[in-house]
Parts: C-alpha cells; sequence; structure tokens
C-alpha cells in the first residue's frame, strides 16, 4: 500500500488530531477471515480424527499425538483457533461493554487468556510429540 | 418556536432490547441464525478451555489423563461434547456462508433463506456423522 495521505480525502490537520478511522481496522478484518478459511480444513480434519479415536486410551492417544503429521496438524489448528477466537471475543466485548475502564480490562484479560492457552495446549502437543 | 414545552409526563415505556425479542418481535431464520453464530462463537471460545484441558492431560501423565477420561466419558462429558461439536461445525458452516457474503454472492433474500437451511441441515448431518464414525465405526 502506499503512502495514506496520497489518496486519502482527509486534511493533514484532521489526521493529526486523531478523529475518525485509524485506517488499521482492515487488517484485523482481514485476518479474522484469513484464520477463518484456514480454519475449514483444520476442523474438519480435528472432528472426524478426534471422533475415530478411543477417547479413553492413553496409550493410543499418545501415539496419534506424536506422529508428526498429526502434530503439525493440531498446532496449527490450536494457533487458528485461539487467534480467531481471541479476534471474536475481542469484536464481541466491543459491542456490549460501554465502559471504557472495564472495556480495556476486559479486553486485556481476553487476549492474555488466549495466550494462555495457545501457549498451554502447544506445549502440550510439543511435549507428547518431542519428549518421549 | 412558540410551541409551549412539552410536558415532562412519565417516559412512555417501549420494550427494550432484547426484552422484545418473542414478544413484541417476530424472530426471522435469518436473525436467529446471526444470533447463533455469535453465540457459538463465544461457546466455543469457552469451550476451548476444555481441547487445551484434555491435550495437557495428556501431555501430564496417564494418571491426569485419567481425570480427564473419566469427565469425559460421563453422561455430562457426553452431552458437553456434543453440544461442542454441533457448535463448532455450525460455526464453521455460518462461517463459510459469511465469508460468500464477504466475496459478494448470496445477498437476495430467497438465497439468504436458501443458505441459511443449507447451514442448519449440514451442520446437524456433519453432527451426526462425527458422532456415527464415534459410535458405529
Amino acid at each position: 500500500m502506499s503512502s495514506k495521505s496520497a489518496n486519502s480525502q482527509r486534511s493533514p490537520l484532521a489526521r493529526a488530531r486523531g478523529y475518525g478511522s485509524a485506517n488499521e481496522g482492515v487488517h484485523t478484518f482481514l485476518a479474522e477471515r484469513v484464520s477463518a478459511v484456514a480454519l475449514i480444513p483444520l476442523t474438519l480434519w480435528f472432528v472426524f480424527s478426534v471422533a475415530q479415536l478411543p477417547l479413553g486410551s492413553y496409550n493410543a492417544l499418545q501415539h496419534w499425538v506424536a506422529s508428526p503429521s498429526v502434530a503439525v496438524m493440531l498446532v496449527l489448528f490450536i494457533a487458528s483457533l485461539f487467534y480467531h477466537s481471541s479476534l471474536g471475543v475481542k469484536v464481541v466485548i466491543e459491542d456490549y461493554v460501554a465502559s471504557e475502564g472495564i472495556k480495556l480490562a476486559a479486553l486485556l484479560l481476553v487476549k492474555f487468556a488466549h495466550a494462555v492457552l495457545a501457549a498451554a495446549g502447544i506445549f502440550a502437543v510439543l511435549k507428547i510429540a518431542l519428549g518421549n | 418556536m412558540n410551541s409551549p414545552a412539552p410536558q415532562q409526563a412519565r417516559p412512555v415505556e417501549r420494550p427494550l432490547s432484547p426484552f422484545m425479542l418473542g414478544q413484541y418481535y417476530r424472530f426471522q431464520l435469518t436473525s436467529v441464525l446471526s444470533l447463533m453464530h455469535r453465540v457459538t462463537g463465544v461457546g466455543l471460545s469457552v469451550g476451548s478451555v476444555l481441547l487445551v484441558w484434555w491435550l495437557v492431560a495428556l501431555a501430564g501423565g496417564a494418571w491426569s489423563y485419567a481425570a480427564f477420561s473419566q469427565h469425559a466419558g460421563a453422561w455430562y462429558g457426553q452431552l458437553l461434547l456434543l453440544g461442542w461439536s454441533w457448535a463448532l461445525l455450525y460455526h464453521m458452516c455460518n462461517g463459510v456462508r459469511h465469508l460468500a457474503w464477504d466475496l459478494g454472492y448470496g445477498y437476495s433474500i430467497p438465497a439468504v433463506y436458501r443458505s441459511g437451511y443449507l447451514v442448519a441441515a449440514t451442520s446437524l448431518l456433519l453432527t451426526a456423522a462425527a458422532w456415527g464414525v464415534a459410535y458405529v465405526l
């Protein structure tokens, strides 16, 4: 993308005052959709793979996660899922929480929670795949 | 501008959102599916904790996995998994519908209803297929 001011209708003063759109919302919009596209095959793979597994069998599941292709798919699934989820929940909070203070706190909390869960999930997969 | 000031009577009590739903506001398939996209999305975000619990329990050894497995195999665990799998597949199917709209397709009213029914049916069929695979195979 070329210089923002080149094809903008806004004066430099309006931009400096910070009124109106920051012109950066498109990134979030696209990121939500790109992660959605990635999640279509990953979700179908995950649901129908897990459906075939004996969920009560610890050894069978360890063996399954330890397979390189499965471990890679699981890491991709977790990363895409939590990225997409954090963007989605962010929009919901922005829509429904009116108070700026509570909104900021909720947004931070949700962002950190997503980071923690994604890290824990990916670490668990890597531990099984690499550690044993 | 000489009109008298309006009387400060009690404000008219109009139905407030969302309490008008179902009473004064008639649901349509379109609005219900849209609402469900958001509800399942938030539900899936909460449900993703279970996904991480599953993997962390598995990485933690046979003992920690047994604790997870006990809950996942119980009736409430199976019920949660059923709800979670449908929510995931519904959100995915309706997400494809949203992606088509983003590309500019399917905006006519008949098309929106057709895709809506298709999404509802497909999400149920995929859920049934997944549980069929889990229990029959």
